[in-house]
């Protein structure tokens, strides 16, 4: 099929991108990368009355670490996160996730911004955002606010962020020290998910001393798994404090049934992802420590 | 609502195009009905298949997941440009060898994307291949002949073979 009939505005400044959004809020809909807004166009299951065009401005551009955390502005493409030095040294958890997002012909268009403001719930970088304790500064004519990761997503392709704002960037802490695993299940690579978590884990001597532990492609939205956090807390990484996960996995997540997945065969899968995620860093915390 | 309409300049294949387009056409729906490129394969329009890859600003992107307009000012490479500059002269050739194509309907977005491979150079593995192309369906061959032209291709480069045929 073909787009429905829209206006186009090629945006040139920011200002201008948020007074048009003012004037027509959820009438409008922000052109990024348009990996997704693009399909959604073709199938006419968007039909907005303005596409506002955001590519040119610079402003949104750019990937920076200063003062103890990374910013990573909403147009930066898959590509240049995936290839970023700052992202590869300070955020390695994101660096492994972007080796599922999409194909490379998507990745070259689509927008870590985009991926967060769109927040499928199969989605990678929604999940690492929220491992991470991502912040979102989100811009409106009225000025601008920040809102947390755990904030910010609130379903199926539904966030915090009100239609008449634009997401500006993400602001994410790097924390020294941590174990990152990410692992998803997709049925072709670079498709979205079926299962898949993003661990941040702090050991100490093989004892998990800390972590954030989230889940993704189950839930309407990626899920922070608090009680299978508190049931391997001070419990030495191995195959009895793994089962402790799974059997605590139940309590934190209650996953969707589609016809891409049963509710049963979701969980089922994240236990066995969780196993193997466990598994992992336990491999990696008995290597010898690498400093940069 | 009118349709609205834009002028846009852009290189196409190395040549200057200057037209006015609806806004909301897709760049695969400019290059085919309006420059009559067709070499640029429309399968799912929503950005799964991949037969419509191509190249713009010398990025392999999903020509049904861009716009027309959004190419103003910048450097369109199809199917027919690469196979004018003889870039995969080699690549055609080992498809042809290998019987990597059936119906054909993929294999111009099949080598647009295994292009980027040969460009990046050095050898890789089946399943390096495979991961690469997995953004491109192909319903006949079942990949393997594909995967033997992209491998037997990226080898004679690897040993110095040039890829002029």
């Amino acid at each position: 099929m073909k787009p429905a009939k829209f206006s186009y505005v090629r945006a040139d400044g920011l200002a201008q991108v948020l007074e048009l959004l003012r004037q027509n809020g959820a009438e409008a809909q922000i052109l990024a990368g348009g990996q997704s807004l693009l399909p959604a166009l073709n199938m006419r299951l968007a039909q907005p009355k303005l596409l506002i065009d955001i590519n040119r401005l610079e402003e949104l551009k750019g990937i920076s670490f200063e003062a103890g955390q990374v910013r990573i502005g909403a147009l930066a493409r898959h590509v240049e996160v995936a290839a970023s030095p700052i992202v590869c040294q300070h955020l390695p958890l994101i660096a492994q996730a972007m080796a599922h997002v999409a194909h490379l012909a998507v990745r070259n268009r689509g927008t870590f911004g985009g991926s967060i403001a769109l927040a499928d719930p199969a989605a990678e970088l929604p999940a690492c955002a929220l491992a991470l304790d991502a912040r979102f500064v989100v811009a409106s004519s009225d000025g601008r606010r920040e809102i947390t990761a755990a904030d910010f997503f609130k379903g199926i392709q539904a966030t915090a962020r009100r239609p008449d704002e634009l997401l500006i960037e993400a602001l994410i802490p790097v924390r020294q020290g941590r174990t990152p695993v990410f692992l998803e299940l997709a049925r072709r690579h670079g498709d979205f998910a079926i299962a898949g978590l993003a661990f941040q884990l702090l050991l100490e001597d093989g004892v998990v001393a800390d972590g954030r532990l989230v889940y993704f492609a189950s839930e309407d939205r990626p899920t922070l798994a608090l009680r299978t956090l508190a049931a391997i807390r001070g419990q030495r990484l191995g195959p009895a404090t793994a089962e402790a996960a799974v059997a605590a996995l139940a309590e934190d997540l209650a996953p969707i049934d589609n016809a891409q997945a049963s509710a049963k065969m979701r969980l089922h899968l994240q236990s066995v992802l969780t196993r193997r995620a466990l598994a992992e860093a336990q491999a990696r915390s008995t290597e010898p420590t690498r400093r940069p | 609502m009118s349709e609205e309409t834009m002028p846009i300049s852009l290189t196409v294949n190395g040549e200057n195009v200057s037209r006015n387009v609806p806004v909301r056409q897709h760049l695969v729906d400019f290059l085919r009905t309006e420059l009559g490129l067709t070499g640029t394969h429309l399968g799912c329009e929503h950005g799964s298949c991949g037969a419509c890859s191509l190249r713009v600003d010398g990025l392999l992107v999903r020509g049904c997941l861009m716009l027309a307009v959004q190419t103003d000012g910048g450097e369109v490479v199809t199917i027919e440009g690469l196979d004018a500059t003889g870039e995969i002269a080699d690549l055609q050739a080992a498809f042809v060898e290998r019987n990597a194509l059936q119906c054909g309907f993929c294999t111009p977005g099949m080598l647009m994307a295994a292009a980027e491979l040969m460009r990046a150079g050095g050898r890789k593995t089946r399943a390096e291949i495979r991961t690469h192309l997995a953004g491109n369906f192909c319903r006949c061959t079942g990949y393997h002949a594909i995967v033997d032209a992209v491998a037997v291709t990226l080898d004679r480069r690897a040993n110095g073979g040039s890829n002029r045929v």
